[in-house]
């Protein structure tokens, strides 16, 4: 792969990013023009003569910009914790909700509510209490459906059905137990929500972002060699143990994330790496950053649609992704992975 | 020079023993064939020259350099493997699949350099499989996949080759393909080469030494005329066996007898 590719993929899912983004500012119950909508944003950095209406900034960078950016990082997240899972379980169904991760970072934020540990002004610890789910639920997973060191298919999907309800018992039992508030609020946005948050909390769900993707990118040419099985990355120098710890931790760390801000929103891990991987082949030195852009404009999309399409009821977006992946999953599983995974 | 020297060496899985005090040396430029039946041992042996498995007692020195204070990736770029069964788990090209024999030599954030294209090009030509360069793995025959598994390896540049039966599922004409891919490699590229070999009548033929394995131990090691002999192969194999000799071209020829 030459460096020219590599650019000009990330340049073009970065303009669409950005487009992305401008509609998702720009559309609303109140319409801001694309032009106010640009100037506004590019406004805060550039010297732009102020041409828009106070409502129409506080609207767009009060309320917009954040969601819309969470709406970016958790699709970003999920989508390369998604291609991250897919290429160490060489298995192209693996995604952190399919896993049961999602579940567990679920079970470890609302553990950090219950317990009062990330609760009031401690609430950037979030992302860590779910990290630390994700990777409870995601050890158990492979610990349930590795056979001699592979993980076939039946198994890991069954694996991943069995972790996910159990984490989704211990929360529904936390939740109708323990008469906080607090709790029932976290509960309830947990099931798959975009909400309007606070700029602190985006730069620690951030945080979490940037690590994980460096950890995943790291390793992005192993993880190519590892496709043809780990013997054979072996013989041609890689420590395969090492590069599926990294991924793992990796993986964890942006799901965790992700989940501590939004909930486990549905099957965008699972399509987005998909349909890159459709677009682009299977190089994970594409798949890896396109997944991470890709997450990005998918999830930024969908939740446009989730609050407009029947406004003023907003529809959680986790129903939007859900309602396009069920179907696509199904289509997968029964023609895809055949034809193009044998 | 010797390209391999190995020293008493052992090596058990957690299921029992398999090698047991195996010493043997391989010349540089040379082409060792490894015989010997089922769980002798042929396997775990390239595993152990390959590094996959560390030795639990004994040595083996890869070009007078002890192997175990390499590290992998040093392996890498001084022995390349053709397993027995070779599979991708998504849709990599014949090239993409070559290119990754480059990765001993990568660097950065593992874009190829000219000379990784260049390399990867080249054992493309050597094989003959430059034509299927954009094609799926999945969507070649048995021979033409082979082929570009031994392209990956020889894109990795090594001075010594280890084969595991790299003929099976293969039909004659394939067989014969690959055994005159591996004579060139030796007499064009000076590539030492280990291959071992289910196929008596193929090892012998393009073998300079041949190492009869039985059981883990070596029951004896010679040139293939000093080892094709009735008496020892039917020791190894515990079956009447037949030896001779093609009468046009002089190369042994070996039979099992009912």
């Amino acid at each position: 792969m030459t460096l020219v590719r590599l650019l000009t993929v990330v340049g073009t899912l970065a303009a669409g990013l950005l487009a992305a983004i401008l509609i998702a500012l720009s559309v609303g119950t109140v319409r801001v023009g694309w032009t106010e909508t640009a100037a506004i944003l590019f406004g805060k950095i550039l010297p732009i003569p102020v041409s828009w209406t106070e409502t129409q900034e506080s609207i767009i960078v009060g309320l917009r910009l954040p969601r819309t950016l969470l709406a970016g990082i958790v699709g970003s997240a999920l989508a390369l914790a998604g291609a991250g899972f897919q290429a160490i379980s060489r298995n192209p169904l693996a995604d952190p909700y399919v896993l049961g991760v999602s579940s567990g970072a679920a079970f470890g934020v609302v553990s950090g509510v219950v317990t009062g540990l990330a609760t009031g002004s401690a609430f950037l610890l979030l992302p860590l209490f779910g990290f630390g789910g994700a990777l409870v639920a995601a050890v158990a997973v492979y610990a349930i459906a590795s056979i001699e060191g592979r993980l076939p298919i039946q198994t890991l999907l069954l694996a991943g059905v069995v972790v996910s309800l159990f984490f989704a018992s211990a929360i529904m039992m936390a939740s109708s137990l323990i008469q906080a508030e607090e709790l029932q609020g976290v509960v309830f946005y947990l099931m798959g929500h975009l909400r309007v948050v606070s700029y602190p909390t985006i730069a620690a769900v951030v945080g979490c972002l940037v690590a994980g993707t460096a950890l995943i990118y790291s390793q992005v040419l192993p993880l190519n060699l590892l496709s043809a099985g780990e013997e054979a990355a072996s013989q041609l120098g890689v420590e395969p143990e090492r590069v599926k710890r990294i991924i793992f931790l990796g993986c964890c760390l942006v799901t965790g994330a992700a989940v501590s801000a939004s909930g486990s929103i549905a099957f965008v891990g699972l399509m987005v790496p998909h349909a890159v991987r459709l677009c682009l082949g299977p190089d994970n030195r594409l798949v890896i950053p396109a997944s991470l852009l890709g997450g990005a404009i998918f999830l930024i999309l969908a939740d446009t649609v989730a609050r407009t399409v029947a406004a003023p009821v907003e529809i959680p977006v986790g129903a939007i992704t859900a309602f396009l992946g069920a179907p696509f999953f199904a289509y997968l599983l029964r023609s895809r992975y055949r034809s193009i995974y044998p | 020079m010797k390209a391999v020297e190995v020293q008493n060496l052992s090596f058990s899985y957690r299921n029992g023993r398999v090698l047991h005090g195996v010493s043997f040396t391989v010349e540089a430029g040379e082409i060792l064939g490894v015989i010997g039946p089922n769980s002798a041992g042929k396997t775990t042996l390239l595993r152990l020259l390959s590094r996959v498995l560390a030795p639990e007692a004994g040595t083996i020195l890869l070009f007078d350099r002890d192997l175990t204070v390499m590290t992998k990736r040093e392996v890498a770029r001084h022995v390349a493997v053709v397993p027995q069964e070779f599979q991708v788990a998504f849709p990599f090209t014949v090239e993409q699949v070559v290119a990754m024999g480059r990765y001993p030599y990568a660097r950065g954030i593992g874009l190829e350099s000219v000379e990784d294209c260049q390399a990867a090009q080249h054992a493309l030509h050597e094989t003959g499989t430059a034509h299927l360069a954009r094609k799926y793995l999945d969507q070649l025959s048995g021979g033409e996949k082979q082929r570009v598994v031994i392209a990956r390896a020889l894109a990795q540049e090594p001075r010594l080759l280890l084969l595991d039966e790299p003929m099976a599922h293969l039909d004659l004409n394939h067989q014969l393909e690959i055994l005159r891919l591996l004579k060139r490699f030796k007499e064009e590229r000076g590539i030492t080469i280990i291959l071992v070999s289910h196929d008596l009548n193929a090892a012998a033929e393009c073998s300079d030494r041949l190492l009869l394995l039985k059981s883990g131990e070596i029951l004896t090691t010679g040139r293939p005329k000093e080892v094709m002999r009735p008496e020892i192969l039917e020791k190894a194999y515990d079956c009447p066996i037949w030896t001779g000799t093609d009468p046009e071209t002089g190369s042994i020829r070996i039979l099992p007898r009912l």
